[in-house]
């Protein structure tokens, strides 16, 4: 089994990325300034619909049925699709799928393909397998352009470049585009990358697309966009290759009612997005004359395994909880190691790889529940946080001092006289900490938490020493 | 074993065997949200207007008997002459002389590619959310045709607006190939500020057309 997320198994702990990545001021400021743009553009569209919530509760009901019935689903997908004119590939993990998407670009002696935005893709660090095949790949959406000439890591669902500025980008694409010249304004930079894409548009053979929804009654396969890359990669090539993740199966054509309402406006603060294309097969004379769909896993039966955090299945790629997060919105997304950041992130990331690694993500939350107010299909993420924390600690993957803590705390509390002996023991203990009336900071494995935060003394005297005497007095009269 | 074996043993051996059954569940979904449309035929129209304009489209009304003349007077305000057209739109509806329009009839993607813009109908239309709705019939062309100019005029019908997105879902049968179009292509990857046109045409043109 070859079950990967990008890089993350090789990521350095959130802790330690997210330190660095704190330090850097400039990407501090991007990150803010992007997440309030689109903060702001989403809760106003939000609030223009009355039945936002009766929209939300429908998006969760349908994926839980969905997930609930899952083997139907897929194999009412692939027969559809199949009936339409489309082959259906099966790929239990990411080397799999890598592997069938290689040998169908080779069956045609391609050399090149043009991509529209996968996140599925870099799941499976496709384009390092492409390349080692001989094989070039053109990312086209914008932000993953610039990522790609960057050679830089994506990091946000929606907008994965948004840890740069213009400054940053107009660099890369005099470099990487061997322009001579060109201007910093977002519409001179845009305009780069219409003429570098476009001579590929209209010439390569082969496209590759991930899939928003894939609808398991009629075969189709829906990719939501904007600049119009998707419509070019989807429609122009001979052979269009869809890697789709099985939980992105819904029942029916109607039921994109629901989720053509909650997506674009969580995603990008729209009422519709620019574009959307749905398609089934092959259509005659219209646009690819081979089409296939990867059904991958890599992780995903591992997640649907836990009934208490399946609904992270549930994710439609808003990126509406990253820009809601305090935490992401101040270190971004590269402290999470993953393609997946910020709170979805935080669970879908260590569950994929069945909790081996990423066993800091769940922490990386103040479980303040900003992310569940904002999920279009209501995914409980600082529950399902709380229930990853548990698995990391019967993984035995917590840390040592946690672990002592936990034991400690559990002798201290489990009778009213060992908690009294703990609190004597503590108010002693405390007079060499205490600076006028507050404790500013503590020692050894407790220094952490005194580091941003004072922590008020514990008083002379505890409620249960109060209540015996309130009660002798009273006994006394 | 085969990957889709595998893949579907995972997934029933997560699942309880005790599942409720299944077109039940589903009819159990709950869809209180809006379906229906509340406002009238004249206001829904305004509605796509107004929503087309915030999205950066032009908009122009005109009766059935005058489409022809729209036509030349919105290509003059654009500078254009030369456009390719959706191989089904109504002669009639084609302006003639200085303009002229070629059919599509398998023009090569370099060929669209230097066309001065595209004219086709659409299927239907949401006015909340400003949304053109393609069908790809023979009046509105082939996924290329509308994709490839850089400039897009297309042609709705009053009667094609409906107000809801459901409304629109569920006037869709059978859905093979459908393209969904709210305003020009646009971006905001770069320091979140919308820049309208990217690939798809950096102009799009609505024309409504109704008689009441």
């Amino acid at each position: 089994m070859s079950i990967r997320v990008g890089e993350a198994a090789e990521a350095a702990s959130f802790p330690s990325a997210a330190r660095a990545l704190l330090a850097n001021t400039q990407l501090r400021h991007n990150v803010r300034h992007a997440t309030d743009v689109i903060r702001a553009k989403r809760a106003a569209v939000v609030g223009e619909l009355p039945d936002w919530q009766e929209l939300r509760a429908s998006a969760h009901a349908i994926k839980r049925h969905t997930l609930g019935h899952l083997d139907y689903y897929l194999e009412q997908f692939e027969a559809a699709c199949t009936r339409s004119g489309g082959q259906v590939h099966w790929a239990c993990d990411a080397d799999e799928a890598n592997e069938i998407i290689i040998n169908i670009i080779r069956s045609h002696q391609e050399k090149e393909v043009i991509k529209v935005k996968t996140m599925t893709s870099d799941e499976t660090r496709l384009n390092a397998a492409l390349e080692a095949a001989g094989i070039t790949p053109y990312e086209t959406d914008l932000a993953d352009l610039i990522i790609q000439l960057g050679r830089d890591r994506p990091s946000h669902i929606v907008v994965p470049a948004l840890h740069r500025n213009r400054m940053e980008i107009r660099q890369i694409f005099l470099e990487r585009m061997g322009l001579r010249e060109l201007g910093n304004g977002p519409e001179d930079l845009t305009n780069a990358a219409r003429r570098y894409l476009r001579e590929k548009f209209l010439r390569v053979k082969v496209g590759i697309s991930g899939a928003n929804f894939a609808i398991a009654e009629t075969g189709s396969i829906c990719v939501v966009e904007s600049e119009g890359n998707g419509r070019m990669c989807i429609s122009l090539p001979r052979v269009l290759i869809t890697l789709v993740g099985i939980e992105k199966v819904i029942p029916r054509f109607s039921d994109l009612e629901v989720f053509l309402q909650l997506l674009p406006r969580s995603a990008t603060g729209e009422r519709m997005n620019p574009y959307n294309s749905i398609w089934n097969g092959v259509a005659q004379g219209d646009g690819p004359e081979e089409f296939h769909v990867v059904l991958l896993d890599n992780g995903r039966t591992q997640v649907l395994a836990d009934s208490e955090s399946r609904d992270t299945l549930d994710c439609i790629r808003c990126g509406a909880c990253l820009n809601a997060c305090p935490v992401y919105r101040q270190t971004g997304g590269h402290a999470y190691g993953s393609i997946y950041a910020g709170p979805i992130g935080a669970i879908l990331t260590p569950q994929l790889q069945d909790m081996q690694h990423s066993a800091s993500l769940p922490y990386a939350s103040s479980l303040c529940g900003a992310c569940y107010e904002v999920c279009p299909v209501k995914i409980n993420i600082p529950e399902i946080l709380i229930h990853l924390r548990g698995r990391v600690v019967e993984n035995g993957d917590s840390a040592l001092s946690e672990r002592v803590a936990m034991k400690g705390a559990r002798f201290a509390l489990s009778t009213a006289s060992h908690l009294s002996s703990f609190q004597a023991l503590a108010r002693m203990a405390q007079r060499a900490f205490l600076r006028n009336g507050v404790i500013r900071s503590l020692p050894g494995l407790l220094a952490g938490w005194s580091e941003t935060r004072d922590l008020p003394p514990i008083p002379k005297e505890s409620f249960r020493d109060w209540w015996a005497k309130r009660n002798d007095g009273a006994r006394a009269k | 074993m085969s990957a889709k074996h595998e893949i579907l043993r995972r997934i029933r051996s997560c699942l309880e065997s005790s599942r409720p059954d299944r077109d039940s569940d589903y009819a159990a979904i709950p869809r209180a949200y809006r379906h229906a449309s509340q406002l009238d035929l004249g206001s829904r129209v305004d509605l796509f207007e107004q929503r087309l304009r915030e999205y950066g489209a032009a908009v122009y009304r005109c009766r059935t008997d005058s489409i022809q003349e729209t036509i030349a007077y919105v290509l003059a305000a654009r500078n254009k002459a030369q456009l390719v057209n959706a191989a089904a739109v109504p002669a009639h509806w084609l302006p003639s002389s200085p303009y002229s329009f070629t059919p599509d009839k398998g023009l090569t993607y370099e060929e669209l590619d230097a066309s001065e813009g595209v004219l086709t109908s659409c299927t239907l239309a949401i006015a909340l959310t400003g949304t053109i709705i393609m069908r790809h019939t023979p009046s509105e062309g082939r996924r290329a045709l509308g994709l490839i100019p850089d400039y897009h005029l297309c042609i709705v019908a009053a009667a094609q607006v409906v107000e809801t997105v459901p409304e629109a879902i569920r006037n869709i049968e059978n859905p093979g190939l459908v393209t969904t179009i709210s305003g020009p292509s646009a971006t905001a990857d770069i320091e979140m500020t919308r820049i309208k046109g990217v690939h798809g045409p950096r102009s799009l043109d609505v024309v409504i057309v109704s008689d009441s």
